[in-house]
C-alpha cells in the first residue's frame, strides 16, 4: 500500500483541515466581529492586544497555515483540472507555490515579532497607547 | 365521436450533431422532422431517420433493450441510453437535441472511439482472482453477495465516464466507470487481488480525481450509485477494505 501517495495525502488534507477551519474561522469572527463592541471595536490597538497573547498567536498561526494550504490546494486542483497546456499549468503551480510560501512566511513572522511600540520610533508614528518615549 | 382505438402521432423535430470524417472539418446539427406515437423512445426515432430520411446517419445499438450498452448519447444535454429514453418524457414542443458522448475521439455521427474507455476498464483487472481451488462450490454468503450488488450491475455503456468533467479535461482520469468495475471486484468476498486494484487506484489519476459532481450518478441508465462506490473505494485505500 503507497500510503504516503501526495494525493492520497491532500485528499485527507483537504478534510481534516476543512473540519478545523470551520470551527476556527467562526471563532475569529465571533471574536473579532461580534464580541466587545463589535466590529467598531477594531484597530491597531485591539489586534496588537490579540497578538501580544500567545493563546492568539498559536490561534492565529494555526489558521494561517491552514487556510492558505487547503486554499491553494484547492487551487492546485482546480489548475490541475481545467489547465490543459503543460507550460501554462507549470508556470501557475509555480506561482502558487511561490505565493503561498511567501504569505506564509510573511504571515507567521507579523505574528510572532510584531511589537506594536517598537524603540526609537519617531513618536508621531507610534499608536497613541505606546509608553511616551 | 371520436374513433375508438386510434393511437394519435405528432411531429417531434430532432436536431442530430451530424459528422462525416471524409467530408467535413468540423461537426454540424441537422434537423429531422419525425411522426411518432408516445409510446415511442428516441432510439425509434433514430431509427425512422436512418430508415426513411437519411440512410447516412450512423449510431450504435444492438440489443435495443436497455442491456447491451450500445447506444448511450447525449440527448438534450444528458447522457442517456437511446432505447430507454421514452418520446413521452421529453418536452416535445421543442426539438431533441442528440449527439455523441463526449470525451471520446468522435468516429462518425453518434459514434465514438470506445477505447480508450475499454483500456481503463482492463487496467484495473476486472476478473476475478483467486489462488485456492476448492474442491465444493465457493461459498459466499446474502450478506456478502450485497456488499458489492449495486456495482455488478454496470452494462459498460460508457454514459458515466462520459459524463464526468474531470474526464473531459484530458482523458487520463481512470472515470467512473473503471472505478465502478475495480469496486465491483474489491469488495467481492472471493477475490484476492482487492490489494493490487486499490494501488492501482491510488494514483495520481485515480479516485483521487474524483471531485463528487455526481455527473456520473446522474447519468448511469441502471441506477448504480457511483459517487457512493468511488467513495467506499476511497475510504478503503485510507482504512483498507471492509467486505
Amino acid at each position: 500500500m503507497k500510503l504516503f501517495r501526495f494525493d492520497r495525502l491532500a485528499w485527507i488534507f483537504m478534510r481534516v483541515s476543512g473540519f478545523i477551519l470551520i470551527a476556527l474561522i467562526f471563532t475569529h469572527l465571533t471574536v473579532n466581529l461580534m464580541q466587545d463592541g463589535g466590529v467598531k471595536a477594531i484597530d491597531f490597538a485591539f489586534v496588537a492586544g490579540k497578538l501580544a497573547n500567545p493563546f492568539w498567536q498559536w490561534f492565529d498561526v494555526t489558521l494561517l497555515w491552514l487556510a492558505l494550504i487547503h486554499g491553494s490546494n484547492g487551487m492546485r486542483v482546480v489548475v490541475n483540472d481545467y489547465v490543459e497546456r503543460t507550460g501554462v499549468r507549470r508556470f501557475l503551480l509555480a506561482s502558487l507555490v511561490i505565493s503561498t510560501t511567501t504569505l506564509i512566511v510573511l504571515g507567521t513572522l507579523v505574528i510572532f515579532t510584531l511589537d506594536p511600540c517598537p524603540v526609537g520610533s519617531p513618536s508621531d508614528l507610534l499608536p497613541s497607547f505606546c509608553p511616551a518615549g | 365521436m371520436p374513433e375508438l382505438g386510434v393511437v394519435h402521432s405528432f411531429t417531434v423535430t430532432f436536431i442530430v450533431r451530424r459528422f462525416n470524417p471524409e467530408t467535413d472539418q468540423e461537426p454540424y446539427w441537422q434537423d429531422f422532422d419525425v411522426e411518432m406515437y408516445s409510446t415511442d423512445r428516441v432510439l425509434d426515432g433514430l431509427h425512422k431517420i436512418k430508415w426513411e430520411q437519411d440512410g447516412s446517419l450512423s449510431f450504435r445499438r444492438s440489443c435495443a433493450h436497455g442491456i447491451c450498452g450500445s447506444d448511450a448519447m447525449r440527448i438534450n444535454g444528458r447522457n442517456r441510453l437511446a432505447c430507454k429514453t421514452l418520446i413521452k418524457d421529453l418536452d416535445i414542443t421543442k426539438p431533441v437535441y442528440v449527439e455523441a458522448i463526449k470525451g471520446l475521439p468522435l468516429e462518425k455521427d453518434l459514434i465514438v472511439d470506445m477505447e480508450p474507455f475499454f483500456a481503463a476498464y482492463r487496467e484495473v483487472q476486472p476478473f476475478l482472482q483467486s489462488t485456492s481451488k476448492p474442491d465444493k462450490e465457493n461459498i459466499q454468503s446474502p450478506e456478502q453477495r450485497a456488499r458489492f450488488d449495486d456495482t455488478t450491475k454496470c452494462i459498460l455503456c460508457a454514459a458515466c465516464t462520459t459524463s464526468c468533467p474531470v474526464f473531459w479535461t484530458d482523458g487520463q482520469y481512470f472515470g467512473p466507470a473503471a472505478i465502478v468495475a475495480a469496486h465491483r471486484f474489491i469488495f467481492d468476498s472471493r477475490d484476492e487481488a482487492s490489494q493490487v486494484r486499490l494501488d492501482i487506484l491510488n494514483s495520481k489519476e485515480g479516485v483521487w480525481r474524483c471531485r463528487t459532481t455526481f455527473n456520473c450518478t446522474e447519468a448511469c441508465p441502471r441506477g448504480i450509485e457511483i459517487t457512493k462506490a468511488i467513495s467506499e473505494v476511497k475510504q478503503a485505500t485510507i482504512s483498507g477494505v471492509r467486505r
